[in-house]
């Protein structure tokens, strides 16, 4: 599956480089639009000084984790949740003749390099952050574990509303709901908005463990939720239950899949 | 090499059950080359989905290679070759032979055998010329001759075209058919085609299946099929009579010739 997933991108990403001048654009603006998510940021903390408790290089590391996850993710895996496009078209089944794997195949699909942008703009406040907290090295070897489980956890959400469009060909936005929104929900410390959202995204979809969770921990924060502080170091134990979960939704929809008329 | 019982497909739409195919049961032996005919929703496509493995059939058997298409669909996808008229399997954006190589990686093919196959397929094709072009740039005659190129690079057991020959001029058809049976006939390919094109059949196929309404209504030779119907000589006439007779609608008597134009002579 590694094999195929890294042939088929090579692949697209050749194809991609016929177009230069609309890759360095696309990066671009995909680094800019990073960057606008910051501005907002920092707009916040002209007019305060704490979010929720927390001060701006430590929203900046909340943000930064959680951004870099979803980016990567989005980068390497997003292409999954657009399998209606290959499903109406009729592509899924040329797909589906390969002896190779179909999740890989459509992750793989119109592989956009361009999208690093989005990635280094993460990775630049996520440093930056890190740079300003000093954070003691007991707790810091979580951030790497946290970003590696995040893109386990937006991954498997992007692999989850894949398998959901198999039953609803037509409604790809109701999954990019959870993994855009759910992207958008983990820039802002959790605490800021109403306990039952935090418990919904600890308990029911896991993804305050991207960020959230693990982020307390490292950051040596109480949880407002009054959970021990261990619990932030489920994150890796969370993604893979998320991962499993995914795996056999896909297999589901394959099963199920109906195919087009001709 | 194909084994179907009893093979039956529904689909559920809105709350309506459609068998698409039903209680469909054939054989085809190694090196057989058979045609699928049948009208318009039939249930040609969906038997051809199932074969490959792309549609689980919900009631029947089927077995190709002997493997179940569904359950082993990648293990069964290195033993055919699948063709789709209405779509390629090639890359848009990239050089023909990108993504012929493309497969040569997906499929693991030795990059030795790999060659002395393009090679052969290259001359048997007429690849040469446009080797280095990307695939959206090509006719659909050259697109297609890279389709089927791609479908033998693994060197199938089973080659499954499915209207193979849409769209493409009198002269591409001709070069698709001559390849088509030449390969059947030096490498024992099996082939199963589904196709509109009676001329396909005439010139290609000994056996015919004719689906209708989902189900088997004819399985021989084409002096069979054309025995069905008597008082009918032309193929083309002998299946619209029985096409027309599936819908349940009367024939419209013959419109007059056109004009000036040469009719009887086709």
């Amino acid at each position: 599956m590694i094999r195929t997933y890294a042939l088929l991108v090579w692949a697209w990403t050749r194809a991609a480089a016929q177009y230069r001048v609309s890759f360095a654009l696309m990066a671009a603006g995909a680094f800019v639009i990073g960057g606008l998510d910051i501005a907002v940021i920092w707009v916040i903390f002209a007019n305060t000084d704490s979010l929720a408790g927390f001060g701006p290089a430590e929203v900046m590391f909340l943000y930064g984790t959680s951004e870099l996850a979803f980016a990567t993710s989005d980068m390497l895996f997003g292409n999954v949740d657009r399998i209606s496009q290959h499903i109406k078209a009729g592509t899924l089944d040329v797909m589906l003749v390969r002896p190779v794997a179909t999740w890989a195949q459509v992750a793989a699909d119109r592989f956009g390099p361009h999208r690093i942008g989005r990635v280094v703009m993460a990775a630049a406040v996520l440093g930056v952050a890190l740079a300003r907290l000093d954070i003691p090295l007991g707790r810091a070897w979580m951030v790497p574990v946290m970003v590696v489980s995040g893109i386990v956890i937006f991954t498997s959400m992007f692999t989850l509303g894949g398998a959901l469009q198999f039953l609803l060909t037509d409604a790809p936005e109701v999954a990019n709901a959870f993994t855009y929104g759910g992207a958008m929900l983990n820039q802002y410390p959790l605490s800021v908005y109403d306990p039952r959202i935090v418990q919904g995204l600890t308990y029911v979809l896991p993804l305050a463990f991207v960020n959230w969770r693990p982020g307390l921990y490292v950051l040596d924060r109480p949880d407002p939720l009054g959970l021990p502080s261990w619990t932030g170091l489920l994150s890796p134990a969370a993604a893979l239950a998320l991962a499993a979960v995914a795996a056999l939704a896909w297999r589901a929809g394959i099963r199920r899949y109906r195919s087009t008329g001709s | 090499m194909i084994d179907a019982a009893e093979l039956g497909r529904v689909f559920r739409v809105r709350r309506q059950v459609v068998h698409a195919v039903r209680d469909l049961s054939f054989h085809v032996a190694p090196g057989e080359f058979v045609a699928c005919l049948g009208p318009n929703g039939a249930g040609k496509s969906t038997t051809i989905k199932m074969l490959t493995g792309i549609l689980a059939p919900t009631s029947g058997r089927i077995r190709v290679d002997g493997l179940d298409p569904a359950r082993r669909r990648t293990a069964l996808a290195r033993r055919i070759g699948v063709v789709f008229g209405q779509r390629t399997t090639l890359w848009w954006d990239l050089p023909l032979r990108d993504s012929l190589e493309l497969n040569r990686l997906l499929y693991k093919v030795d990059r030795k055998v790999f060659r002395d196959r393009l090679d052969e397929l290259c001359v048997l094709l007429d690849l040469g010329a446009f080797l280095t072009t990307p695939v959206r740039q090509l006719s659909l005659g050259q697109r297609m001759r890279g389709d089927i190129a791609a479908a033998l690079l693994h060197d199938p057991a089973v080659l499954v075209l499915d209207e193979p020959t849409i769209g493409l001029d009198v002269v591409s058809k001709a070069e698709v058919r001559d390849f088509l049976r030449r390969r059947n006939a030096e490498h024992g390919t099996t082939v199963l085609l589904t196709t509109h094109d009676l001329g396909d059949v005439e010139r290609l196929c000994r056996r015919v299946l004719l689906i209708d309404h989902g189900s088997l209504a004819f399985d021989g030779t084409l002096d069979d099929l054309r025995a069905l119907v008597p008082g009918r000589t032309s193929i083309e006439e002998v299946v619209t009579d029985l096409y027309l007779s599936s819908r349940g609608s009367p024939r419209t008597p013959p419109l007059p010739p056109v004009p000036g134009g040469t009719s009887g002579t086709a």
